[in-house]
């Protein structure tokens, strides 16, 4: 498809991340949107419901009963040839868990845009990654937002790339809860124009609608063929590592921002290095520069795609580092360590790496997290270093023992 | 078209043989009759249950129309969206306006139970869809577990017949009253043995502006317990014994399609069916006294909102 | 059906070919088969309709016979049959013609 190849002028405005999704999805147009209120992504629901009253989009907008009713209403509509878009957070994210497996599992390329907001009990509305974390193995690709910006720059590249003939995968991207989806930043917003040619036109290979062609949708599998059709799956989430970053470049040669799998921040030639996503990501960068300042060689590694997991690039980026904190917004009980950390110490491992590695469970329900607690971070691997003794893997950052 | 066996003998099956339900299992007796009368182009949605998996265990399928399936007690949501989209792309002008039309079938457990939440919000938003409740009174894909259509004092697995316990307590929920109460353009009880009354209500319900719902009974030889060749007989027996009344709600306006000329007792429907053989005991004719009073009641409520002397 | 890799199947679990379930012969299940006689019947077509495995075959509007490649023996088209024109008989002792 013809690109513009060169920066398109992007018109600056200030949104919270919530309206910049919203605005997103309205010039990305999709056909259809079930969707269901939950603090605290209601305000791209509002925002859009706005949109379609005024005649602004084409799209249908089903203001379904529950989470889990919209995303079977997403898995119908999708089946049925079109593009499709949804939203939650937290326990509408939960909800759907079954339906999500099911999304995936039919190889639909559904959008979501997730406001990352925890999971009860006990009842909190604030950020923290449980939910998308929680999901982790549903099969969806999950890339994660440090900004406005990139909230608003994901939720158009995420259609692209679900809609890859390689991947046909459900995709969501996912941004903290108030922090992002609330807080007003500064961004650039592509002409609408530009956003319709970025994502083109879908055309999908099946539909419920082609009735000319009746097709078959979610039969029974039995145990001679369930696990072939999960490796068709396994296939199509290691094929998003290239696809990804293809997406990206096009994204960059657009608007001058490129983006990859993940970034590294001052990484190459740093000592102690923090592994971070979502907007931690951003807090980290200042510590970085104040440690610079200061001669410590620190460095940063920012993942953005989380599923699939960038081993390989991890692995390399972080082999060298003489200690490494990696800061988990979320907690798997009674596992080694929390996702993130589980991740990177795997791709390490397998690549024959084997640096000294540590876990910083942080933020969680919505806990500030601080530059001065970084700062402590830092000082930690620098300590680690020094003794040359780990101590507990699993540490809690800002929590009150 | 016309109810007319003869016309509608020469048109091509919808639904394909080869499909892995029980000998006997009314619910293909039914698809069959409810697709003829809707006719194509038609979009198919199933929730999980038997008629699903005996259709399509990969890599066969029945189905000669476009079919999908999700989960268990979200067909009315997928069906909702298939509908969404395609008023969706037919309004944009994405595609042409082939008058496609769409049905779900579901059993009473994703019904009544587990889907009624699904069912009730995609009433309540109005697509243009048709509902058929396959009501075999049960939990019967997964062996036979009760659910809230099962009868009172029916043997399940789940309501056994002990020393303690004779079987299910509860009276069955009157699903298609929660169903008019939604204001919906058509309501609907059918019942296999009667196809012509159930093929003109599957036309009359496709047609209507907005939602539709026809709950039909749906004997099953092995969680009820009678001879497979017995099917459409049960079937008919329901109705004579006024347990599963033959009705419409036409806009609000109930009607009663059939009225038995002598009502039959309920022993004869319990008579028949070995879920029942326990409560023709002595030591439980207070349960059949409280079945024949409950249905009575029903019956004469029905007579009452159809307007009918009793 | 031969089974096949999963480099080899549609992806999703999508069924291209539909209908393809008349592959699969249910007859096999069968205990007791039914014997149309031709002179009784009337061709009122309750039997078609009632048949739960689409084995009564119509052509031309007129009932040619039953489809024993996929019919299961459940007996319900000779229980109805208003002109007792099908009886049932065990499949061990049954002859190919109806």
């Amino acid at each position: 498809m013809a690109l513009k190849v060169g920066k398109v002028r992007g018109k600056p405005i200030a949104l919270d991340g919530d309206r910049a999704v919203a605005e997103a999805m309205r010039q990305m147009n999709p056909d259809v949107v079930a969707a269901y209120p939950i603090t605290p992504q209601t305000e791209i629901v509002m925002r859009f419901s706005d949109f379609v009253a005024s005649g602004e989009v084409d799209t249908q907008f089903i203001p379904v009963e529950s989470e889990h009713a919209a995303m079977s209403a997403c898995i119908g509509a999708s089946a049925a040839g079109g593009r499709v878009q949804t939203a939650t957070s937290g326990a509408g994210l939960a909800f759907m868990w079954e339906v999500l497996w099911i999304a995936s599992g039919t190889r639909l390329p559904i959008v979501m845009h997730v406001v990352n907001r925890s999971l009860s009990a006990p009842l909190n509305i604030h950020c923290d990654h449980s939910d998308s974390m929680g999901a982790r193995d549903a099969g969806w690709i999950q890339l994660y937002d440090e900004n406005v910006q990139e909230a608003y720059d994901n939720a158009i590249q995420v259609v692209r790339i679900a809609e890859h003939p390689d991947i046909m995968l459900p995709t969501l991207h996912a941004m903290d809860g108030f922090i992002l989806g609330h807080g007003v930043e500064r961004l650039e917003l592509l002409p609408d124009e530009a956003v319709r040619e970025f994502i083109g036109t879908y055309k999908p290979e099946h539909s419920l609608l082609d009735v000319d062609h009746p097709v078959t949708y979610g039969p029974m599998d039995l145990q001679d063929y369930f696990f072939e059709h999960k490796r068709q799956q396994a296939e199509a989430a290691v094929k998003a590592l290239e696809v990804v970053p293809l997406i990206g470049e096009q994204y960059g040669r657009l608007t001058g921002r490129h983006y990859g799998l993940l970034d590294g921040y001052r990484l190459d030639d740093a000592e102690f290095a923090t592994v971070v996503l979502g907007s931690t990501v951003g807090t980290t960068r200042i510590v970085v520069d104040e440690l610079r300042d200061q001669g410590v060689k620190a460095g940063l590694l920012k993942v953005r795609c989380f599923r699939p997991f960038p081993a390989t690039a991890v692995a390399h980026a972080l082999g060298d580092k003489k200690a490494i904190a990696v800061l988990d917004r979320s907690l798997s009980f009674g596992a080694q360590g929390n996702p993130l950390f589980l991740e990177v110490v795997t791709a390490l491992f397998t690549h024959g790496f084997s640096p000294k590695v540590v876990n910083y469970a942080y933020g969680l329900g919505g806990r500030d997290t601080v530059p001065a607690q970084i700062h402590q971070v830092y000082q930690d691997l620098i300590n680690i270093d020094e003794e040359g003794f780990i101590g507990p893997p699993v540490r809690y950052l800002g929590i009150r023992d | 078209m016309a109810i007319n066996l003869k016309e509608m003998s020469a048109q091509r099956e919808l639904l394909a043989p080869g499909h892995r339900l029980c000998a006997g299992c009314a619910e293909t007796i039914v698809v069959r009759q409810v697709l003829r009368a809707v006719g194509q182009p038609v979009v198919v949605a199933s929730s999980t249950g038997c008629l699903e998996v005996a259709t399509t265990p990969y890599p066969y399928t029945s189905w000669r129309v476009p079919w999908i399936h999700s989960a268990f007690e979200n067909v009315a949501s997928t069906i909702a969206g298939v509908e969404t989209m395609y008023r969706s792309l037919v309004k944009q002008g994405k595609m042409e306006d082939r008058g496609i039309k769409f049905v779900a079938f579901a059993g009473d457990g994703a019904t009544y139970d587990i889907g009624l939440q699904f069912l009730s919000g995609a009433l309540e938003r109005g697509h243009k869809f048709l509902y058929v409740c396959l009501n075999n009174e049960a939990y019967m894909n997964t062996g036979i577990q009760r659910s809230s259509a099962t009868p009172m004092g029916a043997w399940t697995t789940t309501s056994p017949v002990g020393s303690a316990v004779p079987g299910k307590r509860e009276n069955r929920k009157d699903i298609t009253a929660i169903i008019a109460a939604h204001d919906i353009p058509y309501v609907a009880q059918a019942a296999p043995h009667a196809w012509r009354d159930l093929m003109t209500k599957a036309q009359k319900a496709i047609a209507a502006d907005g939602p539709s719902f026809i709950n039909v009974l749906v004997p099953c030889q092995r969680g009820w317990r009678f001879q497979p060749e017995e099917t459409i007989s049960i079937s008919r027996l329901a109705v004579e014994t006024c347990i599963w009344p033959l009705y419409e709600v036409v806009d609000g306006e109930w009607r009663l399609n059939y009225r038995p000329a002598t009502k039959k007792p309920i022993t004869d429907w319990l008579q028949s069916q070995g879920r029942f053989q326990h409560l023709l005991t002595p030591q439980n004719k207070h349960i059949v006294d409280a079945l024949q009073h409950e249905v009575d009641r029903q019956w004469e409520r029905l007579l009452e909102r159809c307007k009918l002397p009793s | 059906m031969a089974l096949k890799s999963w480099k080899e199947i549609p992806i999703g679990g999508l069924i291209i070919d539909a209908g393809n379930s008349e592959e699969y012969e249910t007859g096999s299940w069968r205990s007791f088969r039914p014997v149309r006689d031709s002179q009784k019947c009337n061709n009122c077509r309750i039997c078609w309709v009632y048949c739960p495995d689409i084995a009564v075959q119509v052509e031309d509007r007129k009932i040619v016979g039953i489809d024993l490649a996929h019919c299961k023996g459940c007996g319900i088209c000779a229980y109805e049959c208003p002109q007792k024109a099908i009886t049932m008989i065990e499949e061990a002792l049954a002859k190919e013609e109806v």
